[in-house]
């Protein structure tokens, strides 16, 4: 299967062949790829391409895949609406 | 590892500062981080680029610095984008206080040769249509402010500077600076000795840090700022939106996301970059008031970087009392938006050339003589 069609991240839409094309220029650190890419920063917050970006940089460097430290995890675990935040805000009160 | 010039941080200025030097012929540079390219403040800033200053001195940096980004793309030649659009920022003036010094500020950056002006509540609603007038007095519009993406920013910077020679060290923790008989001897990482005479402190929230290394007394200090992002619509919103009263700033990116931030006015100093609960409540809140369509938005991230606070809130960029120490820093949550010209002017003034701009008033010595030439109030 052609590298371009196989999507590693799909709320972004990165392929296997951008990734590979940005191990290639040096970049290493996988947050330093996830800040140039925009993987992993879509709603799913990296929940399925945080994995797979971490296996295929391990076989890049051929390392152990626990050796590659995962993106950092950021809250919101899902996405919530501003105004139920405030909703819920004022209620409190 | 022998170098003529050590900087210490990757982010924009620490790049900027790098592609600088190496621009005017100097070799044997090398640039150290304790972690990644970007991974302090450059890397978390809310990528708003403006001009609309209440000090003539960050007006000045900040026309100068948008001038570069208009052409950093050819500039620096960079293949990838640096996603500059220039929809301009609204900032809001929500007190009669406010009404009256944007008055002055926009008086301040007209004669700079800044394009702002002053706007009335219906010219404001009719450049962002969702915005809640009845909220405020007036506002003020510079159309040629903007957006620019800090990560590709900082790597445009990033890949011309080693095109020209620069070193880049990551992971590298400065653990100390020797100096002996006031003269720099090495820079002492965890893993490395970067044997020098000039050391350049581009650290950031690191500042201080660095400075108590050599025995210079840098008066700033780190503060925690957070900041969320939205999922992605189609656009609705070109300017960055921003009020200092009500506290928020609050933009449109290319991407489609809105990113937006606020100032916790009980943050202490620290380096937590964790982020809060209580900042998704107050954030939510400041929103909905303002511009409630976009409360319609789900959140998908949060997180925080430091803002380097200094007295007057205006950068130190200058030379200082020991010899090839040189500083730019304090920033005060604005060093991104600013660092073509913290690059270009501290090259200058490392290399002895006529300054582009006259920047005696963001010299260190500044504080020693208790003498305070203007304080910015223009912040978020």
């Amino acid at each position: 299967m052609n590298k371009e069609n196989i999507i590693i991240c799909r709320c972004e839409d990165i392929s296997l062949e951008n990734i590979e094309k940005i191990f290639a220029m040096g970049y290493l650190d996988i947050e330093v790829i996830k800040r140039i890419l925009r993987i992993g920063m879509g709603p799913c917050q990296g929940n399925t391409c945080g994995q797979l970006l971490q296996r295929e940089l391990s076989n890049y460097l051929k390392v152990k895949m626990e050796d590659i430290k995962p993106l950092t995890s950021r809250p919101l675990v899902v996405g919530v609406k501003l105004k139920d935040i405030n909703e819920g805000a004022e209620h409190e009160l | 590892m022998n170098f003529d010039y050590v900087i210490i941080g990757s982010g924009i200025s620490g790049c900027s500062i790098a592609y600088n030097l190496a621009n005017k012929g100097i070799k044997r540079i090398a640039v150290i981080d304790k972690n990644y390219l970007t991974s302090g403040s450059t890397g978390r800033c809310g990528a708003g680029v403006r001009q609309q200053w209440g000090t003539k001195m960050n007006c000045m940096l900040a026309k100068a610095s948008i001038e570069f980004f208009e052409k950093a793309q050819e500039t620096l030649n960079y293949q990838g984008d640096i996603e500059f659009s220039q929809a301009g920022y609204l900032i809001l003036a929500v007190t009669d206080e406010e009404d009256r010094d944007f008055e002055k500020n926009v008086l301040l950056q007209q004669s700079l040769g800044i394009p702002s002006q002053k706007l009335n509540k219906l010219e404001a609603q009719k450049i962002v249509p969702h915005l809640n007038i009845d909220i405020i007095k007036s506002a003020t519009f510079c159309p040629t402010d903007g957006h620019l993406n800090p990560f590709a920013m900082t790597d445009a910077y990033y890949q011309a500077a080693i095109k020209l020679g620069v070193k880049f060290f990551f992971k590298e923790e400065v653990i100390d600076i020797i100096v002996r008989n006031d003269k720099i001897e090495k820079v002492i990482t965890k893993n490395n000795e970067f044997i020098t005479n000039n050391v350049i402190n581009a650290a950031g929230g690191y500042a201080k840090t660095i400075g108590d290394m050599v025995g210079i007394d840098i008066p700033v200090y780190p503060e925690r700022h957070e900041i969320l992002v939205t999922e992605p619509i189609e656009k609705i919103q070109g300017p960055m939106v921003m009020s200092f009263n009500k506290n928020i700033y609050c933009q449109q990116v290319p991407h489609g996301s809105f990113i937006m931030g606020r100032t916790n006015p009980y943050e202490l100093p620290g380096f937590s970059i964790n982020s809060s609960w209580g900042f998704l409540d107050e954030m939510s809140k400041t929103l909905c008031e303002i511009l409630p369509a976009v409360g319609n938005l789900r959140v998908i991230r949060q997180w925080a970087g430091l803002y380097t606070m200094s007295p007057d809130r205006q950068p130190i960029i200058s030379d200082s009392k020991l010899k090839g120490f040189y500083l730019a820093c304090g920033f005060s949550g604005h060093g991104f938006m600013f660092a073509p010209m913290t690059g270009l002017l501290l090259s200058e003034i490392i290399l002895n050339e006529e300054l582009s701009i006259d920047i005696n008033e963001l010299h260190i010595n500044r504080f020693n003589h208790k003498q305070v030439f203007a304080y910015e109030k223009s912040v978020v």
